[in-house]
């Protein structure tokens, strides 16, 4: 079996269909993948420039919201979900489901019994025994 | 129809056709082979997130409830060392992900080099969290009662005030210049019982209710800055002693990354030595061993111990001998190599683990680094 070289054009999204047996994949292009790459630098600076700006409670949901947009960058080009069957997306966002199930419920909680043990504001602290 | 297929002669026989010797028996097609294979890796990374999201969870419970210990701690954390090191984590995706590529296509040649590229790109990262680590370990910013801030830490130093100071010397220097006298006997301002807790402090009423800084033990401690400004030790008030939780969460994370980067790294290893032809192999293996000597080396260095200095140095000689004496044939022989359209599913599933660890890194990033 020989290969012929295939063009790494970014046009061909099939490349390797033409070789027998081949498993039909898309090959993601050389351009998209520099895009990304681009985006996610940009990302990276802006993350970093935003602690800049006095943003107050708000400072923290702007970096969340950058690094779900880079790891959704990720996810669906480096991680080829976009051309994957949905079922791996599915499997992937029902873990980042119950994550979050996880963490808003335990801090649900944490909220509740708080009043047991942090003293209210302006008590004295105990010297350690 | 296939159960014979891992022997080539008889597949070939079979029908005429060719029949690629790595699709196991209880697999159809190729096709339906990787699909499978991809799907069990996709709920593997189901199963990382899940690990992850406990030490999350602890994160975002003690963020919730001391955000100020956040504010404060942080601080010892390096963000251009850690900007360096996302830049580093997403250019070793970059490499992967065109690996990946490569090996679809058939490019061997190009796939060896990604690949390599990629190992780079981890060790890169791992040599700069090294660094990151030794600062931590020289001031006692140990996870647990080892933390210079525990109560129950038995050592001679006494906690920093400010930690900004250790990683930019000068960038976020103390108001006084360095000649001048601390303005205040450092060693109260660590005593919890002379420092009570004050509700109004950093408000705008703390001026009106309280103009001078004087306790009500007399003592007079350090203007309280702006809160919004900076934070320093004295300020955490009943959330002090937490800060040696912050960096049980650092180095818990962070570690836990660490270690799937390493994990990584020697499931791309495998994956390099396997896109080298077989008789070439030891190519790869030369450059392992002179990794390995070069880590030692660094370790000796970084600790510092001389034994492992000379003995990382012979080790790295041994694999650059190795190295050079199979380069020739290692590069003219990669056309032999492991991956092709056929066949490529390996690289694609380590792939898919090398860019979850980047996607873990992408959140870890800003949320202990950038809190301010």
């Amino acid at each position: 079996m020989s290969y012929a070289n295939p063009p790494a054009s970014a046009h061909r999204i099939d490349d390797g269909a033409h070789v027998e047996g081949a498993v039909h994949v898309h090959a993601v292009s050389p351009r998209l993948l520099l895009t990304v790459f681009g985006c996610l630098l940009v990302l990276t600076v802006v993350t970093v420039a935003i602690t800049k700006v006095p943003l107050g409670a708000f400072a923290i949901w702007a970096a969340l919201g950058i690094a779900v947009i880079k790891a959704t960058l990720v996810l669906l080009y480096f991680m080829h979900l976009r051309w994957d069957t949905p079922f791996n997306a599915i499997i992937f966002v029902s873990a980042l489901l119950f994550v979050a199930i996880f963490i808003s419920a335990t801090i649900g909680d944490s909220n509740e019994y708080k009043v047991n043990y942090l003293p209210p504001p302006g008590s004295e602290i105990q010297a350690p025994q | 129809m296939s159960h014979a297929a891992t022997n080539p002669t008889v597949v070939a026989a079979h029908n005429g056709h060719h029949h690629d010797p790595h699709l196991a028996h209880h697999f159809e097609t190729p096709e339906q082979q990787y699909q499978s294979g991809k799907l069990g890796m996709w709920v593997f990374l189901a199963t990382e997130i899940l690990m992850f999201g406990g030490l999350f969870c602890a994160y975002s419970v003690y963020r919730h409830n001391h955000p100020e210990v956040f504010e404060f701690a942080h601080k010892a954390l390096d963000p251009v060392l850690g900007g360096i090191n996302t830049v580093v984590l997403i250019t070793s995706s970059l490499t992967m992900a065109w690996g990946v590529r490569a090996a679809q296509l058939g490019q061997k040649r190009l796939l060896i080099w990604c690949l390599a590229l990629t190992i780079i790109g981890g060790a890169g990262f791992m040599a700069i969290k090294s660094i990151e680590y030794n600062t931590k370990w020289k001031h006692n910013l140990f996870p647990g009662s080892y933390n210079v801030y525990s109560k129950t830490f038995t050592g001679e130093e006494t906690p920093p005030l400010d930690l900004a100071a250790l990683n930019s010397e000068g960038h976020h220097a103390p108001a006084h210049e360095a000649g001048e006298a601390a303005p205040h006997p450092v060693k109260t301002i660590y005593d919890t019982r002379l420092v009570p807790h004050d509700p109004n402090a950093g408000t705008p009423d703390e001026a009106k209710i309280k103009p001078s800084f004087a306790t009500s033990t007399g003592m007079v401690t350090q203007a309280p800055p702006a809160a919004e400004e900076h934070l320093i030790y004295t300020d955490l008030g009943r959330d002090r002693h937490h800060v040696t939780v912050f960096f049980s969460i650092y180095f818990l994370m962070t570690g836990l990354h660490g270690i799937h980067v390493l994990v990584g790294m020697s499931l791309i290893y495998w994956l390099l030595r396997r896109a080298i032809a077989s008789q070439a192999r030891f190519f790869a293996d030369g450059l392992a061993v002179t990794g390995t000597g070069l880590f030692f080396v660094y370790l000796g260095w970084l600790i510092p111990l001389t034994f492992l200095l000379i003995g990382g140095a012979i080790v790295a000689a041994i694999g650059i001998v190795i190295a050079l004496m199979f380069a020739g044939r290692a590069l003219r022989a990669t056309g032999e190599g492991e991956f092709d359209p056929t066949y490529f599913t390996p690289v694609d599933l380590v792939g898919l683990y090398w860019h979850l660890v980047d996607l873990i890194w992408i959140f870890l990033f800003p949320l202990l680094y950038l809190i301010r």
